[in-house]
């Protein structure tokens, strides 16, 4: 369980980013993950009264505001039209819609977890996370990054792509055992695995369209890739091209779920 | 003879107070005031404790007490719920300076919350002796660590061959005729290693309970069980007190599938109510119910199946390897269900058996009573030997059954030598087939998208309640009315067994299901009754029920006989009413309950017995049909048929569910539960997250259907079913695996890197 | 702190801790429906709705909900009835301990989608677990009682 002695509604983001500085803080957005990680901390910041729950069309870009919810990406219609129902696609494997109607965009972009399938499909779209303080960062560098007392606003991401996503998991709405996402747009294909088990990662970009197999193949020869109790290494090579592939072919419009 | 109630699907009694929310769980019901029990556990597989200091824990705000080894009683025993004779070793303390698992209790904290609780278990101090660990089963046998050093560690029957000293708990061997001679006649001998892990029950209710004293001085302790008496017993024994100075309530339960065989928890409240005399209340996180509670028995399986060339079964060899964990809970009894549920099913053809086993202690979590107790492993090892064999000889898997299954008549010597009395086992396997639509399927074809789909069979046995052990009561009195309060000791846990027995007594008294009232558990107020598993509910408690009704109705007669002036010879009882056949009157049902509460008649109320010298088996044939993607090892069941014989099916409604449901765990223990231990004997398959049971998208198409026998001895012709139904689809799915890609997985679970990097062909 | 809601339709007024969960406040109010299996947000069994919507009461901050309107099953008894009578004629409450999280999910099923096919159905359930009934009596219990209020059938 976290612990917190103290839980604070910040009317501003300001004095959210400024609270948020104390080592002593710590941001509550979804509460899922959060609760089991037995974080003991004096304050509780809520973003939840700061309208960044909002997801937004502007120009060549949709803005995910940091508290919408999974199942607000989800059942989007906008952004279902606009990335071929991808959202629906790699978020409805994910625990319950009870639990995504509280998981939010920022809470899993924050939290950088290995096995995201937010930060996948997220990282296929080259999304750019929104800090308060250091402003619009790409979401490839901030997955490297240690965690940070920024707060994320939320995240943009380009229009005019396709995506997909597949992956493997030993049951429904498990954690999965690999995930790959991908992406086409006028620059080519762009792929992103998660669940490596290390967190995700692109992997490759500016692939031609009809990439074939062996392209896949040899991408995955050299991804960064580990074992965990759940799967090993050895396993995730043997899939990572499988997935490359049915995501390449998904996105291509070849291939439903 | 066609029934009323029984073999009709009516509501479960408690139906709509469980679906509308009400609060009859245990948690529910305690009372204001509860202090919160939480405990200290050993981060170690094994230690001992140097020192352990709790004075800060005692001063912190609300703390009622802290307890640790040294004030907890000093007299062992077990925390198995079985009668007598207990089978299982006496082998703990509430609290053991000796710590043998991750999760041993080191301290008892109560306090007013239970944040207070959580706070003040900070603050205790232990220091630890770390001592060598033993968690490969396989290494537990003779070696130079002791789990169970201890002078006064006790076996109770001798002839389990349990010895402290070499961390043995069982050891045995049952045969008949020269197994070794016949295995070298045969043309083909499989010889194979299965194996299986410590599954988890997953109840969605954890392990709770809470305790109070009574006015009187006595104990009571009301708690989520499926063995009332043994707690009570165990509880008395444990805390070094007359077993009459306790009493044990059981409300609803959240689901049980044998974990609440085993008291998991409720000595550790009893001993804080006994310290402070206050009500304390114990609720078992859920990884403490996925760490420290009571899972499956690991089992290492070596099968040698032997058969001629034409598909003729003529000997198995099968010697088992059961991991107990750290105590012996249920180790010398659930090993012999391995042997003695599995190789029976091949009575028809066989010749020798042997069956030889040994379970020996680790130090892991201790195991217990899962759904299927040993059966399920071995009649995955079993089965799948036999499916095995088959594609040895180029057979087809449910044909080779169909030539070599027990029959109807037929001595079974693998099953302590009775007869199946009623078996539609054969019936079973047609009736699965024809709904799989096996002649079709099998082996497999691949679709469109390069997915494979593939069928497997494999069959199930078990028992009806413990042979010559299980007996439970029932009582049954008349009331205003002309309604009855039905008592029983059996504690329903969702299975719908107060309705089941109720329908029973309706269907022997004749009168409307409404009309009797049955009263859940209350070891002060209920006739004995072992409990609630072995399969025994409907069968043994049923009986327990025909026999009092029939006791009931002698006694009506004598009554309404006395009231019509008539001899009793010459008056019947048809559920309504007492008639004199010589003079036509008639007294009602409810005229007789009117009389017997007042002066001068006696009560109507009878109690019986029940019990049997055997154990019919019900049996089932399952398949299975897998969608196996070839490009990921990904399995899915797509569609599963059971046929099951479990004699008259009393409430086809709940049968169907119980059937559903166990299958639905099969598939589970199948593909996807995997329980994890690190190095350090850490449980990291420690929550429903880490341990991952089926959910409805897991849920394949299950279609079930029922192929009764008659059993003579049991109510109505009855048969057991909670536990059969949860048999076939390990070894059902595992060659629908093999038939799909050639991959043979041998230790569950069929997780899609086994079935991917898999070596494809026979060893 | 002070948390000021409304619980079936009453405003309550309630002490809470600043990390206590909806469901610890729900249950210190004394609504005996909500029950909690897990502690990883994995199985269901807490779920209420706030706002009218279903969420894990055990994920949710108990401070959050000031201010909003939270509803347990014990404030849908007429609108769960329905519901609960065909689970209980197919025996898929079994031991009833899901029961409350599962109904509570699947009347917001109904609300939102009432001509769902077993595959929605399954997708919209698919976080409450249930470990007694191997989910198809369920099943086909929601699936009649999802044609029974399409011909008009439990509405108030």
């Amino acid at each position: 369980m976290a612990s917190f002695s103290e839980y604070v509604f910040p009317e501003t983001i300001e004095e959210a980013y400024a609270l948020n500085q104390k080592r002593s803080s710590v941001i509550v957005a979804g509460n899922m993950w959060l609760r089991m990680c037995g974080l003991r901390k004096k304050t509780a910041i809520d973003l939840s009264r700061l309208g960044l729950d909002g997801i937004t069309e502007e120009g060549d870009a949709f803005t995910l505001g940091a508290m919408a919810t999974l199942r607000d990406l989800e059942t989007h219609p906008a952004l279902a039209r606009e990335y071929g129902g991808a959202f629906g696609e790699a978020l409805s494997p994910i625990v319950g819609t009870q639990f995504r109607r509280t998981a939010t965009v920022g809470g899993s972009v924050y939290s950088r977890f290995g096995f995201s399938d937010v930060s996948a499909l997220l990282l296929a779209l080259d999304a750019r996370v929104l800090l308060h303080a250091r402003g619009e960062t790409p979401l490839r560098d901030y997955q490297r990054e240690p965690w940070d007392r920024d707060v994320v606003l939320g995240v943009r991401i380009p229009k005019g792509r396709r995506a997909a996503a597949r992956s493997v998991r030993l049951c429904s709405t498990d954690l999965p055992l690999l995930v790959c996402a991908a992406s086409l747009g006028p620059d080519g294909l762009r792929l992103a695995l998660g669940a490596r088990p290390g967190r995700a990662m692109i992997v490759a970009e500016g692939l031609p369209a009809d990439a074939d197999e062996a392209a896949f193949a040899a991408i995955a020869r050299d991804v960064p890739l580990g074992g965990n109790r759940r799967a090993s290494e050895d396993y995730r090579r043997r899939v990572a091209p499988v997935l490359m592939a049915r995501a390449a072919a998904a996105v291509r419009g070849e291939e439903r779920a | 003879m066609s029934n009323r109630v029984v073999g009709q699907g009516v509501r479960k009694k408690d139906a709509m107070a469980l679906v509308s929310g009400q609060g009859v769980y245990t948690e529910d019901i305690a009372p204001g005031g509860c202090l919160c029990v939480k405990l200290l556990r050993s981060p170690h597989a094994h230690a001992v404790v140097r020192s352990i200091d709790v004075s800060r824990a005692k001063e912190a705000p609300g703390v009622a007490c802290v307890l640790t080894w040294e004030d907890a009683p000093k007299t062992r025993f077990t925390q198995a719920g079985q009668t007598y004779p207990e089978f299982s070793p006496y082998d703990r303390l509430i609290l053991d300076r000796h710590l043998r698992c991750v999760g041993d209790p080191v301290a008892i904290v109560a306090a007013e919350t239970e944040r207070q609780a959580l706070a003040a278990i900070d603050r205790i101090r232990v220091e630890y002796d770390v001592l060598p660990a033993v968690l490969d089963a396989r290494e537990a046998l003779d070696n130079e660590t002791l789990i169970h050093p201890e002078a006064d560690w006790r076996a109770l029957v001798p002839e389990c061959g349990a010895d402290n000293r070499r961390n043995l708990v069982a050891h045995g061997c049952d045969q008949d005729g020269d197994v070794e001679a016949e295995l070298a006649c045969c043309d083909v001998v499989i010889d194979r290693e299965y194996e299986t892990h410590a599954n988890q029950q997953c109840m969605m209710e954890t392990f709770r309970a809470f305790c109070m004293p009574d006015a009187y001085g006595r104990l009571t302790v009301v708690s989520s069980t499926q063995i009332p008496f043994h707690v009570r017993r165990i509880v008395a024994t444990a805390l070094e007190i007359s077993k009459s100075r306790v009493r044990v309530v059981k409300p609803r339960i959240g689901g049980g599938f044998g974990a609440k065989q085993t008291a998991v928890c409720e000595v550790y409240p009893a001993l804080v109510t006994m310290k402070t005399g206050r009500a304390a209340m114990l609720v078992f996180t859920r990884e403490e119910a996925m760490t420290v509670s009571s899972p499956r028995h690991a089992m290492r399986m070596r099968v040698r199946l032997g058969a001629t060339r034409d598909g003729t079964i003529r000997a198995i060899d099968m010697h088992t390897l059961s991991n107990t964990g750290a105590y012996g809970e249920h180790g010398p009894t659930t090993v012999g269900l391995s042997g003695h549920k599995s190789i029976p099913l091949y009575t028809h053809s066989l010749r020798a058996f042997r069956f030889s086993w040994d379970v020996v202690y680790t130090n892991t979590m201790s195991a217990g009573a899962y759904r299927g107790y040993g059966a399920t492993q071995g009649i995955f090892a079993v089965e799948s030997a036999v499916n095995e064999l088959a594609h040895a000889l180029g057979m087809d898997p449910a044909a080779l059954r169909e030539a070599n299954a027990v029959r109807e008549g037929e001595v079974m010597p693998a099953y302590y030598g009775e007869t199946a009395g009623s078996c539609a086992l054969s019936r079973c396997i047609a009736r699965a087939k024809e709904m799989i639509g096996w002649a079709e399927k099998y082996p497999r074809r691949t679709l469109p998208n390069g997915h494979v789909r593939a069928v497997g069979i494999a069959l199930s046995m078990q028992g009806s309640g413990i042979s010559g052990v299980d007996t439970a009561s029932a009582a049954i009195r008349l009331a205003d009315e002309g309604t009855y309060n039905l008592s029983i000791g059996a504690t329903d846990m969702g299975t719908g067994c107060d309705t089941i027995l109720a329908q029973i007594a309706a269907e022997a008294l004749e009168c409307p299901l409404s009309a009797i009232s049955v009263h859940g558990v209350d070891t002060d107020v209920s006739p004995y009754d072992t409990g609630s598993y072995a399969s025994s509910t409907t069968y043994v408690t049923g009986m327990a029920v025909v026999r009092a009704c029939e006791a009931l109705r002698a006694q009506i007669v004598r009554a309404g006989a006395k009231l019509l002036g008539c001899a009793q010879e010459d008056a019947s009882f048809d559920g309504e009413a007492v008639a004199c056949e010589a003079s036509g009157r008639r007294v009602s049902l409810c005229s007789i309950a009117e009389a017997q509460m007042t002066a001068g008649m006696d009560a109507i109320a009878a109690v019986a017995s029940g019990g049997s010298p055997t154990s019919p088996p019900p049996f089932m044939a399952g398949c299975a049909e897998i969608d196996l993607d070839p490009l990921t090892g990904q399995v899915k069941v797509v569609d599963f048929a059971g046929a099951v014989d479990c004699g008259t099916v009393v409430n086809p409604n709940l049968a169907r569910v119980q059937t559903e449901g166990g299958i639905l765990q099969g598939i589970g223990m199948a593909l996807c539960e995997m329980p994890v231990m690190d190095e350090r004997g850490r449980t990291m398959s420690n929550s429903l997250l880490q341990y991952r049971i089926p959910t409805r998208q897991d849920a394949p198409r299950i279609r079930v259907a029922f192929e009764p026998s008659y059993e003579k001895s049991g109510p109505y012709g009855a048969k057991s079913i909670g536990e059969c139904v949860i048999n076939t689809p390990c070894a059902a799915i595992a060659d629908a695996v093999y038939n799909a890609c050639g991959v043979r997985v041998r230790d569950l679970p069929i997780t899609p890197e086994k079935v991917l990097l898999g070596a494809k062909g026979e060893p | 702190m002070t948390v000021e809601l409304t619980l079936n339709g009453r405003p309550v007024r309630a002490q809470v801790e600043a990390d206590d969960s909806l469901y610890t406040l729900l249950r210190a109010l004394g609504v005996r429906s909500v029950k909690c299996g897990c502690e990883t947000s994995s199985c269901g069994l807490c779920t209420v709705h706030l706002d009218g919507q279903p969420v894990l009461s055990c994920s949710v901050p108990a401070p959050r909900c000031a201010g909003r309107a939270v509803t347990t099953l014990e404030g849908l008894q007429s609108e769960a009835r329905l519901l609960g009578e065909c689970l209980a004629d197919e025996g898929a409450e079994q031991c009833g301990f899901c029961a409350s999280g599962l109904i509570m999910n699947a009347l917001a099923l109904a609300r939102e989608n009432p001509s769902a096919t077993d595959e929605e159905i399954d997708a919209y359930l698919a976080g409450n677990l249930c470990r007694c009934s191997g989910y198809v009596g369920q099943r086909r219990a929601i699936r009649r009682y999802l044609s029974r209020i399409a011909s008009g059938e439990g509405r108030a």
